[in-house]
């Protein structure tokens, strides 16, 4: 099955925080909590950018490697979920994430923290789908309705795109040869070549791929 | 008097000390590495793809073009 990821084209991204209040009225987020977010990069000088940023849905999750009780997952799919009620809100992950991913609602007085809130790339959690119970802890389950994340869906100028990762390398690929700008970065061809076009490892121009190492000799072990 | 005092000490002594044999667990023995929490469906288990993962992922693939503005347009 797919692998789902998301996708912010820093070219169209126009920083409107369309995706940050999507998200927030689709799971009726508490406030002070955001699961998504918008980054602004060199703000008001030319050259400003901006990046719409949630939890990635790393392959190698640094979050579920130092939770101390364990409570994340990964789905078939490649999203990363968690159990709320095992979640004792001890902030590891969020330490670990590089991308400021994991949010604490404020549970009482004086900063006491709740459990970690999301993105759940609209998955919902460890409930029956689509239940009662799994949209008051982790929002709703889009996927279940056959519907991508509501953020990548409504982004206006389709600077956010979101699913299965190869589709959207594939979208960003025309995109950007369509354009004409952006195919000069470095890693374009590992990342989006494909093989005999041009920019792809081998075509004329670009660097053969390289060969893979050669086997070991001896049958010494690793 | 003094034996059914003794005896109803006794019988309380008994209970107590039973009550201890009914007492669960309360410390939670985590498999370092492993997921701890509930099981949790997938998201064609439900309607309306009742198990139907190729439908789901029809569905889904569709939608993704819908984000594809250069097919979506033309």
């Amino acid at each position: 099955m797919a692998r789902m990821k998301f996708l912010c084209d820093a070219e169209r991204c126009i920083e409107c925080n369309g995706c940050v209040t999507a998200c927030k009225q689709e799971h009726e987020i508490p406030w002070g909590v955001n699961r998504r977010r918008v980054v602004t990069i060199n703000d008001g000088v030319p050259g400003e950018r901006s990046i719409s940023v949630a939890c990635m849905h790393c392959s190698d999750a640094p979050c579920a490697a130092v939770c101390p009780v364990d409570c994340f997952y990964r789905t078939d799919d490649g999203v990363v979920l968690h159990d709320k009620d095992l979640c004792i809100g001890c902030g590891y992950c969020f330490y670990a994430c590089p991308f400021g991913a994991p949010q604490f609602p404020q549970a009482g007085a004086f900063g006491v923290r709740g459990k970690m809130d999301k993105c759940t790339f609209c998955a919902g959690g460890p409930e029956a789908n689509n239940s009662e119970a799994e949209f008051r802890k982790y929002g709703r389950n889009r996927l279940a309705e056959g519907k991508l994340p509501v953020c990548a869906e409504m982004c206006s100028t389709k600077a956010l795109i979101g699913g299965d990762g190869d589709v959207l390398a594939e979208i960003y690929r025309q995109r950007v040869t369509t354009r004409g700008k952006g195919a000069e970065v470095w890693g374009w061809a590992t990342a989006y070549g494909k093989p005999g076009a041009s920019g792809a490892p081998g075509a004329p121009g670009m660097p053969a791929p390289a060969a893979p190492p050669a086997p070991p000799v001896g049958g010494a072990k690793s | 008097m003094t034996k059914k005092a003794i005896a109803i000490v006794a019988a309380a002594l008994v209970a107590v000390a039973l009550a201890g044999c009914g007492e669960r667990p309360q410390v939670v023995n985590y498999k370092q590495g492993r997921y701890q929490g509930k099981p949790d469906q997938k998201a064609y288990d439900t309607a309306p793809w009742n198990g139907n993962q190729r439908d789901w992922e029809l569905a889904l693939a569709n939608r993704n073009q819908s984000q594809n503005e250069y097919k979506r347009i033309r």
